[in-house]
């Protein structure tokens, strides 16, 4: 009696185990947006990211075909322990399989290890830190839109080519500040530039007047702004207050959206050069998709880089799901099929995922509008120079990636 | 040295901030006994005020500068009118709960309506431009904030400290019934003052609109450290405020030079100490 009820219990678990190793190929997605819903980077990501992932679920196909795909968004308050709580939480209870945008490099990195452990997908386009494709790439992730080498050696270059040879650093002090000023640092020293000094500052700083009054002191021909959203915005703001552009030194805002450019107005704005991989008036499709997001906007706010990265990127992640013909709940499996998959939409054009999970397409340099170069709402910026996406990005073999064979 | 010079008039150019949003916020807890943690967001109030004057209206900073505070300063009356009379005989505790969920409100609803970024908000012109004074570039419109809120600093001590109707309020907050019987309107004269305090976060919140972005949390981040000025110079004390104020604003100015990693929480270090030294704050009463 002992022996056979003995028989029944394990072979009723080895059953319910082999069921559960069995890969589970089933039609519904959660989608988990982990922004900035409230903060200074709210309106590069957001709540328009949000708008941006849905857009995205609509336009796959796949709820006609009977796919069940959720959309949820949350706000880490731009604190890596925060991310991170709602992360686990959303992977061990709310069964969430991706998540999507993440602005601030200091939340990613940490979100970065729970996707990891938890074998969800990470779909980083928010964030800035290089490191993400580097030495804390994993097999769940795939970053998207920019990072900071891209930026350093776009708008860095760029500006010590055309004549910036010194520069003074304003950098916000956590991750991706720091990561930014060491990337332009190596772009400047390799192309016969010096830094003659960095100040840090913390994140969300409103008054700026001390630090640029250091910077002013440096004589540098370049301050370097690495950091973003209301920062930089301000930053710019009261240079122009304290005559710093009159003065002859320039500024280089190294990460610049188009809603800073609205915030701050053609007027203060102009003249700034910079890079970016998406601006919605770029080519008929990147006009039709920012209309349409524009429409669902409350503002009426043309649609971030980022907020694109986050359209691209899951409309790549469902078509990696279709292939495989179901969501195996399984993350490393589904970014494996996305690199095997090339990339392909309106609003980025063809690319590749590599295997250090960087997604690499075509960058580009801008110029900021005059005010008289302006005519329609959000004509923004003028094209200086396409950087092909073979130069864009750091090469493979650069990054020290574990998963890239060297 | 030069470049010490010119960190310090950026310290006074900040004090001069601490100190206008510290002056309200202890005109009404030194007269009112209320802790109120609305005080950011009616500083953005004003702000937006000013934007909303320049953009609906097309009235100009000057405008805004007199209207907003008028504007706001009614507007905190009816709050105090309808909100926080009924908790006026309650803890303190109370007021600090009700003022703080009446910020996270308005903020709310400023972000939904406005987004993060905020709205550009320009320098007038008769202000713009600056004077090279040899160690450093001071644009004019810092001058006139300095100068502006030392006005507004003295003019408000001097009615509270000296003036009757400052004795009579003085006297209102210590005895309400005695006052009272000598015929004096105190309720009435309580919603006028929370409504003078109100209207001194919203001058506030004109003063920056030029030189801070015009956005929902601007309050938000200043109002804590305003309240660790408040602490430092003594609850209730009107010219200890302003003191500290300005003596904070330097100190952070000074941090921002040696150490800027610090610069954001120095004033809170600051305050552990004094409060360490003198619980009741630099001038405070120990009541």
């Amino acid at each position: 009696m002992n022996r056979r009820r003995l028989f029944l219990t394990t072979g009723l678990f080895l059953a319910m185990a082999t069921s559960a190793w069995a890969a589970k190929l089933d039609k519904s997605v959660v989608i988990g947006n982990l922004s900035d819903q409230s903060g200074l980077y709210a309106d590069l990501g957001g709540p328009g990211s949000t708008i941006a992932a849905k857009m995205a679920v609509e336009d796959s196909g796949l709820t006609k075909q009977g796919w069940r795909i959720r959309v949820i968004a949350a706000d880490h308050l731009n604190k890596p322990d925060v991310g991170a709580n709602i992360a686990r939480k959303w992977f061990d209870e709310d069964k969430v399989d991706a998540i999507v945008d993440v602005p601030n490099s200091g939340v990613a990195l940490a979100v970065n290890q729970v996707v990891k452990e938890k074998n969800g997908v990470f779909l980083a386009s928010g964030a800035a830190s290089a490191d993400l494709t580097g030495k804390d790439c994993t097999p769940n992730t795939v970053h998207w839109t920019y990072d900071t080498w891209m930026l350093a050696h776009g708008t860095g270059r760029a500006i010590v080519k055309s004549g910036g040879k010194t520069w003074f650093f304003l950098t916000a002090d956590y991750a991706f500040g720091k990561a930014l000023q060491k990337d332009t640092t190596a772009v400047i020293k390799a192309n016969g530039g010096k830094v003659l000094g960095a100040v840090r500052h913390p994140l969300n700083t409103a008054d700026f007047s001390s630090y640029l009054l250091q910077a002013q002191a440096s004589k540098a021909q370049i301050i370097g702004l690495a950091n973003a959203g209301g920062d930089t915005t301000n930053a710019i703001k009261q240079a122009h207050e304290f005559g710093i552009t009159a003065g002859g030194q320039k500024l280089a805002a190294l990460l610049l959206f188009i809603s800073d450019v609205h915030a701050l107005g053609l007027k203060v704005a102009q003249g700034l050069e910079f890079t970016t991989t998406f601006y919605w008036d770029l080519n008929s499709g990147t006009r039709a998709f920012s209309k349409r997001f524009a429409a669902r906007m409350k503002s009426h706010a043309m649609p971030t880089m980022v907020q694109a990265g986050v359209y691209a990127s899951v409309l790549h992640y469902l078509k990696a799901l279709k292939a495989l013909g179901g969501n195996p709940h399984d993350g490393a499996k589904v970014v494996a099929e996305m690199k095997k998959l090339p990339t392909d939409d309106p609003l980025f054009g063809k690319g590749i995922i590599r295997a250090d999970g960087r997604a690499v397409h075509p960058a580009y340099l801008w110029r900021v509008k005059s005010p008289s170069e302006s005519k329609y709402p959000w004509d923004y910026f003028h094209l200086v120079s396409k950087i092909p996406a073979s130069k864009a990005f750091r090469p493979l073999n650069q990054g020290g990636c574990p998963l890239v064979q060297q | 040295m030069a470049a010490l010079y010119g960190q310090l008039l950026i310290g006074l150019i900040n004090g001069a901030f601490y100190a206008l949003l510290s002056l309200g916020l202890a005109v009404i807890f030194g007269m009112l006994n209320i802790i109120n943690f609305a005080h950011g967001a009616f500083y953005m109030m004003g702000a937006f005020c000013a934007w909303f004057l320049l953009h609906r209206f097309g009235l100009n900073y000057w405008w805004a500068l007199a209207l907003c505070p008028l504007i706001m300063g009614l507007f905190g009356a009816l709050i105090e009118r309808t909100l926080l009379r009924w908790i006026s005989s309650l803890d303190h505790i109370y007021g600090l709960l009700l003022t703080f969920g009446l910020a996270l409100i308005i903020q709310g609803v400023f972000l939904n309506e406005f987004g993060s970024s905020g709205m550009p908000y320009g320098i007038p012109h008769a202000l713009s431009g600056g004077r090279n004074l040899g160690f450093m570039f001071l644009p004019n419109y810092r001058a006139w904030v300095i100068g502006f809120s030392i006005v507004v600093c003295f003019a408000t001590w001097f009615g509270i400290e000296r003036t009757r109707w400052g004795a009579y309020l003085r006297a209102a907050t210590e005895n309400p019934e005695l006052v009272r019987a000598f015929g004096i309107n105190v309720p009435r004269m309580i919603t006028l003052t929370y409504g003078f305090g109100v209207a001194l976060a919203a001058l506030a919140g004109v003063m920056a609109a030029p030189i801070d972005q015009v956005r929902p949390l601007m309050g938000a981040d200043f109002i804590i450290v305003v309240f660790a000025v408040v602490v430092v110079g003594g609850m209730g004390s009107i010219a200890g405020s302003i003191l500290a104020g300005f003596a904070l604003g330097v100190i952070e100015g000074l941090t921002k030079y040696f150490y800027p990693e610090a610069s954001s929480t120095i004033v809170f270090v600051v305050m552990a100490l004094v409060l360490l030294a003198r619980p009741a704050g630099l001038f405070g009463r120990t009541a």
